[in-house]
């Protein structure tokens, strides 16, 4: 099992012509992603690497069936590239793409929420390495064979840090379901929280590990829900605690921001919130097969 | 991206915002003739740096003479002004503000930010403007007044008279009041701002409103798209390693200590950072190279890593996805020959095409440390730097 993404999910790529598109659905194909098709604007009724081509995600959706999209087209359109595929039906949207206006976002974050919560869009990213469902299938620019097919779901902000957490964990045979690249912009698709909801209600799931990084609530928001809300057990690693203090102007950002931003506190609200704190990114693997080892003293409970 | 006062109230009084009248100068004589053109008989000179507290610093002159003005211009000119904002290294002054001296009653706080927790744009604003606004806030938050912009139909009247009543306005100047607040978040959204701050703002004798002191920042990511903010950048209020990296598409920051780091991602850049803090280094600098880095790249990076004389030891950390190790190698290789590197360098390549990307370290024949894991590398570029000292 695994979330959001398996081998049955039929995905599309906006940008699927371009440089970037063509190189990155070629791995997703090789990696045994059920890509069925793409979307660049000019180009429909054409073939790319054996898959058609199609004008805009509506046709696309209704020609291939597909659910998931995964977007690679560059950052001044990708706002809109979001909202088409929300519009068309998408279910899951991965956006790879970095540099994205925070402004676009708030208007897209606001544009998916006016559909009803059945057919609401999950956004993944911007500015993230993508998702992938260890063994399966993935939408994403990450190396695929350093993920090992287990138990324990990852969730991240970064990208290459989250590499280095499956590489980590590889070596000492431990294995992932599924490890999401949330991506680190200030507003982004999914937070922390609700990945790890969908991993807390995930049978094949037993731990989570959740790499932060210093600024923005996200991690905070998540501490208190794994409190408050999961049974499994969650490890957590924010980078930055050698991170200096960046320069600024005006107050406006520091009367909004409360006490949390910094990788120590992060890590001190995470650690009195239950989860278990990897001491060094060296540490990351290691810290998580510990964590099972020591299951199950808390018991997973499967909901119904 | 940071811009001057003077450029915030001139694009801020195209929305509407009333300023006080003024002018740049970049001299004293032309100092001199702002005031002359402003009129009156009492002025301020204003350094004009990207931070604020400039007030405390020295950096803010009332005059009352022409001679006073070209003093003042000649003082704060040239000058390098250190605030609470800054660091320790402070800022050039290479422009001052000429405006008219306002009689001043009282001074407000109002400030527009994006909140990322809320995914909104947030205006904040409290009866009492000045320095003391943060501690204001930690104090007693309830006393800060907000108002959250629901993003599909934007800033509505209503929020802005909330605000400006609360503000303690009476209704002679709500509108003023008003048509500010309304005004600094149209230029928000319209210049793809992601920090507006009018502080304070003022309620003159006379009872007029005016912005008198204004901060403006702009999301980087938007500035393709806006021409006219894009040409207000002043890099001579930026570190020039900076200007250098962003010209190569990487993220550079100088730190304290002696080991220079090469890393793709930020997340892994920051841990790579507290694994040579752990094994009793110091990290010389922050540097993302991002995805897609080519040879060129890569030796911009050494460029930019090495101008920084303290440099001991380098470490390369790449985890390749979207980069690929052998090109990662191929551009260490390159950058080794043409940039002269005379410190120790170990390199760490992992992910798509790792044998690949250290099989081409090997058989360069270079004098490159290499290690296989983030501990190892941390180690050995700190012994290295070690070693280093020791011949």
């Amino acid at each position: 099992m695994s979330i959001l993404l398996d081998e049955q999910t039929r995905v599309l790529i906006q940008g699927f012509t371009g440089d970037k598109g063509t190189f990155h659905a070629k791995e997703m194909i090789a990696y045994g992603t059920n890509v069925v098709g793409g979307v660049t604007p000019g180009k429909g009724g054409t073939t790319h690497l054996g898959r058609p081509v199609f004008n805009t995600v509506k046709e696309a959706v209704a020609n291939t069936g597909a659910a998931a999209s995964l977007i690679l087209v560059p950052a001044p359109f990708c706002a809109d590239a979001i909202m088409e595929a929300a519009d068309a039906g998408i279910r899951l949207v991965v956006t790879i793409t970095d540099g994205v206006p925070a402004q676009d976002m708030m208007g897209v974050k606001r544009y998916l929420w006016r559909y009803a919560k059945e057919r609401r869009t999950t956004l993944i990213g911007p500015n993230c390495a993508g998702i992938i469902s260890a063994g399966r299938a993935m939408m994403g620019i990450m190396p695929g064979h350093i993920y090992a097919r287990g138990a324990v779901g990852v969730v991240t902000r970064s990208g290459t840090l989250g590499y280095e957490a499956a590489s980590q964990m590889q070596a000492l045979g431990v294995g992932i379901t599924t490890s999401v690249g949330i991506g680190g912009d200030p507003i982004n698709g999914s937070s922390f929280v609700d990945i790890l909801a969908l991993f807390e209600l995930d049978p094949a799931t037993e731990a989570v590990m959740m790499i932060g990084e210093i600024g923005g609530p996200q991690e905070a928001d998540a501490a208190r829900f794994v409190k408050e809300q999961m049974a499994k057990p969650v490890i957590g690693y924010v980078a930055g605690l050698t991170a200096p203090k960046g320069r600024r102007m005006g107050h406006a950002g520091a009367i909004i921001s409360a006490y949390g931003d910094t990788a120590a506190e992060k890590h001190e609200i995470m650690r009195s919130a239950g989860l278990i704190v990897a001491p060094s990114p060296a540490q990351l693997g290691a810290t998580v097969a510990a964590a099972l080892r020591q299951r199950p003293s808390r018991p997973v409970m499967v909901p119904q | 991206m940071d811009i001057h006062e003077y450029q915030a109230k001139e694009l801020l009084s195209g929305f509407g915002v009333p300023v006080p009248k003024g002018g740049v100068a970049y001299s004293a004589e032309q100092a001199v003739y702002r005031a002359s053109e402003v009129g009156g008989d009492r002025w301020v000179v204003k350094a004009q740096i990207h931070s604020g507290a400039r007030g405390k610093a020295g950096g803010v002159k009332l005059c009352t003479t022409d001679a006073d003005v070209r003093q003042a211009a000649k003082d704060l000119l040239g000058k390098t002004l250190v605030t609470s904002q800054t660091g320790p290294e402070g800022l050039p002054v290479h422009r001052v503000l000429v405006e008219q001296a306002l009689p001043i009653e009282r001074e407000l706080y109002v400030g527009l930010v994006l909140d990322r927790k809320r995914e909104r744009i947030v205006v904040v604003a409290h009866p009492h403007g000045g320095m003391e606004i943060e501690e204001i806030a930690q104090r007693e938050p309830a006393a800060i007044l907000r108002e959250e912009v629901e993003p599909a139909v934007g800033m509505q009247g209503f929020q802005a008279r909330e605000l400006a009543f609360g503000l303690g306005l009476g209704p002679a100047q709500v509108n003023q009041a008003v048509t500010t607040i309304l005004g600094a978040y149209r230029a928000f959204r319209e210049l793809d701002a992601t920090m507006v701050e009018i502080n304070p703002l003022v309620l003159t004798t006379d009872g007029r409103v005016f912005a008198l002191d204004v901060k403006m920042s702009f999301d980087d990511n938007a500035l393709f798209r806006r021409p006219n903010v894009a040409e207000l950048r002043d890099y001579a209020q930026e570190d020039p390693r900076d200007a250098e990296a962003a010209e190569h598409g990487l993220n550079y920051v100088a730190l304290e200590g002696d080991i220079g780091c090469i890393i793709n991602g930020a997340g892994l850049a920051m841990a790579t950072m507290d694994m040579i803090k752990h094994a009793g280094g110091e990290p010389a600098n922050f540097l993302d190279i991002g995805g897609g880095a080519s040879p060129d790249r890569v030796a911009a990076a050494f460029r930019l890593v090495l101008s920084d004389k303290n440099v001991r030891a380098v470490l390369v950390n790449v985890f390749a996805g979207i980069n690929r190790c052998d090109w990662v190698a191929e551009g260490v290789v390159q950058a080794v020959r043409d940039v002269h590197v005379t410190v120790p360098l170990v390199v760490r390549l992992a992910g798509t095409n790792e044998a690949e990307g250290r099989r081409i370290l090997t058989e360069s024949g270079l004098p490159i440390l290499t290690a296989d894991t983030l501990s190892e590398a941390a180690e050995r570029v700190v012994t290295a730097r070690d070693g280093g000292v020791a011949a």
